[in-house]
């Protein structure tokens, strides 16, 4: 963090004066610091200007776009086939869901539906992706507190999930999994039972996670009670995923609307109370063990059949609009796609939900100390390649 | 639902349907009323997505989407209208406290303007950067090259 004066002009500072907290007792002088964009628990390259007194946070002013890369441009300029590997660039955590919405919204658009054998292996894999995504979160999120433990037990089981995709398509993280159509790769044999093995390898571990931390003194007074959000603030916000569950609003798209044959699974939506810290991360734990439920389920229940539709070989949808939305780890991952009816979208607009759920930190770290600010932005779970774009 | 809306707007409101997803074309002058009216009365409490089209060749050359969803009803709708170059919408902030950032990424990539927006300024690109590169006739490559010099140091960002 490096101190920077008020005066300067590079940093307009316009959205920091808006409604100050009551001053609390501490008889400092204001501050201005910049905290980023190179900063390890800023997951990326983020830069907030904190207006603090004291240690405490009065506002905050978030700067992004320093991974920029005009990923809605290249769209435009990209065939909907050559499109489908750059979206596994923006949230590279949890890449396969990125791809999911895609060819989802692009088979929308053209009036296909992928084969029941291809949603299955879908599910597998994107709900496997939701668990990798969970465990990076809460290996980081517990790193930025200070609990190092976690991290190490999070990447060992993590490491065991992407050996799986690496055996299924070749590719640990940016997987291009799946096709616009259904899938191009039929699971490798001994898929089944590798999956099954994980999943009760898992079971156990996240209980282990939880050990770790839930009772852990530490870890509950640097959680509870910090950035607490209301379930209609997430709502004015648009603030969705977890941290929207945590703030007991029941609501999956997974549920709501569902895709790819969630709608055949058994499972819950876990919900928190308070919406802090705390009952975000018990919302995340709580959905491990929901995936987990889920990938058992498609497992068993996979059936026989071809797993690609019958997709031309150039595809051209018909002139039209769509919009699709998945549940990604992060919150509704939406794509919005205009067909002028030749071979490159006409538009492509990606509703990203770190991007939307980012712009809520200043409304939850208000009033709360600096080392918050840590603990808060681990826990909104941002990815800031998708944020950019 | 339509209907109502038909009856209170007449023409300047269009209905439309497509694939199942329904979308409301109206006419610019009824931005931002009927939005409210959507929140208000047919709780559209969440604000999706703001986005925008580039359409070079027609004489209003940009369409403004409002995607949005409501949770009691498990419903979503569009609002999309049509505006010309250098033409401005009322901002929605008021309505959805979402529409911050949203708003400021359409200004960003096509250069329209929100009245009334808190703190209407660049997002993604740095605030001295020159053109909207969502706009059709920016081209994949071009870039700010005065701002790349001045800023980076280096001759040229490709």
């Amino acid at each position: 963090m490096s101190a920077e004066t008020k005066s300067d002009p590079e940093n307009s500072l316009s959205n920091l004066d808006l409604e100050a907290p009551e001053r609390p007792h501490l008889d400092s002088n204001e501050l201005i610091i910049n905290m980023g964009p190179q900063h390890p628990a800023t997951h990326g390259v983020l830069r907030i200007i904190l207006r603090l007194d004291g240690e405490r946070v009065l506002g905050t002013e978030c700067v992004i776009g320093y991974l920029h890369r005009g990923v809605e441009k290249i769209g435009e300029n990209r065939t909907y086939a050559m499109f489908n590997h750059y979206v596994d660039r923006m949230d590279y955590v949890a890449a396969v869901s990125n791809g999911l919405g895609y060819c989802q919204a692009v088979e929308k658009l053209m009036n296909v539906e992928a084969p029941p054998r291809a949603n299955y292996i879908r599910v597998i894999l994107t709900e496997l992706n939701r668990l990798a995504s969970h465990q990076l979160w809460l290996g980081t999120h517990a790193l930025d507190i200070g609990a190092m433990t976690p991290l190490f037990y999070t990447f060992r089981d993590r490491e065991e999930i992407l050996k799986i995709f690496e055996k299924y398509c070749g590719a640990r993280l940016t997987t291009h999994a799946f096709r616009i159509g259904g899938c191009l790769y039929e699971t490798y044999a001994g898929f089944e039972k590798e999956v099954k093995n994980y999943l009760k390898y898992l079971a156990p571990h996240i209980d282990e996670y939880e050990e770790l931390l839930t009772g852990n003194r530490i870890w509950l007074e640097r959680t509870k009670k910090v950035g607490v959000i209301s379930g209609a603030d997430c709502i004015a916000l648009g603030v969705t995923g977890p941290v929207l569950r945590a703030s007991g609003v029941k609501w999956d798209v997974r549920k709501a609307q569902p895709y790819a044959n969630y709608s055949d699974f058994d499972f819950e939506i876990p919900t928190g109370e308070n919406g802090d810290t705390f009952d975000r991360y018990l919302v995340r734990m709580a959905e491990m063990r929901q995936s987990l439920r889920i990938i058992e389920q498609a497992v068993n229940g996979i059936p026989e059949g071809p797993i690609m539709a019958k997709v031309p070989k150039v595809i051209k949808p018909p002139v039209g609009e769509i919009y699709h939305s998945i549940e990604s780890p992060k919150g509704e991952l939406g794509y919005f796609i205009v067909s002028d009816g030749s071979t490159q979208p006409y538009r492509v607009r990606v509703r990203p939900p770190s991007f939307v759920n980012l712009q809520a930190l200043d409304r939850m770290v208000r009033g709360m100390m600096v080392a918050d600010v840590v603990a808060i932005i681990g826990t909104i779970d941002i990815v800031l390649g998708e944020v950019d774009r | 639902m339509v209907d109502r809306y038909k009856g209170r707007y007449g023409s300047a409101l269009e209905p439309q349907s497509y694939l199942g997803q329904n979308y409301f074309t109206v006419d610019r002058s009824l931005i931002p009323d009927v939005l409210q009216l959507l929140r208000d009365e047919d709780q559209f409490d969440y604000c999706v997505d703001i986005t925008a089209v580039h359409y070079p060749k027609r004489e209003k050359q940009f369409d403004v989407l409002w995607n949005l969803y409501s949770y009691a009803r498990n419903e979503r709708v569009r609002v999309k209208t049509q505006i010309a170059d250098g033409e401005s919408l009322p901002t929605v902030v008021p309505i959805w406290a979402t529409a911050n950032w949203l708003e400021r990424e359409v200004y960003d990539m096509f250069g329209i303007k929100f009245d009334g927006h808190p703190d209407l300024k660049r997002i993604l690109l740095p605030d001295g950067w020159k053109g909207h590169p969502l706009r059709k006739d920016y081209g994949i490559l071009q870039q700010d090259q005065e701002w790349v010099q001045i800023n980076l140091g280096i001759e040229s960002g490709q």
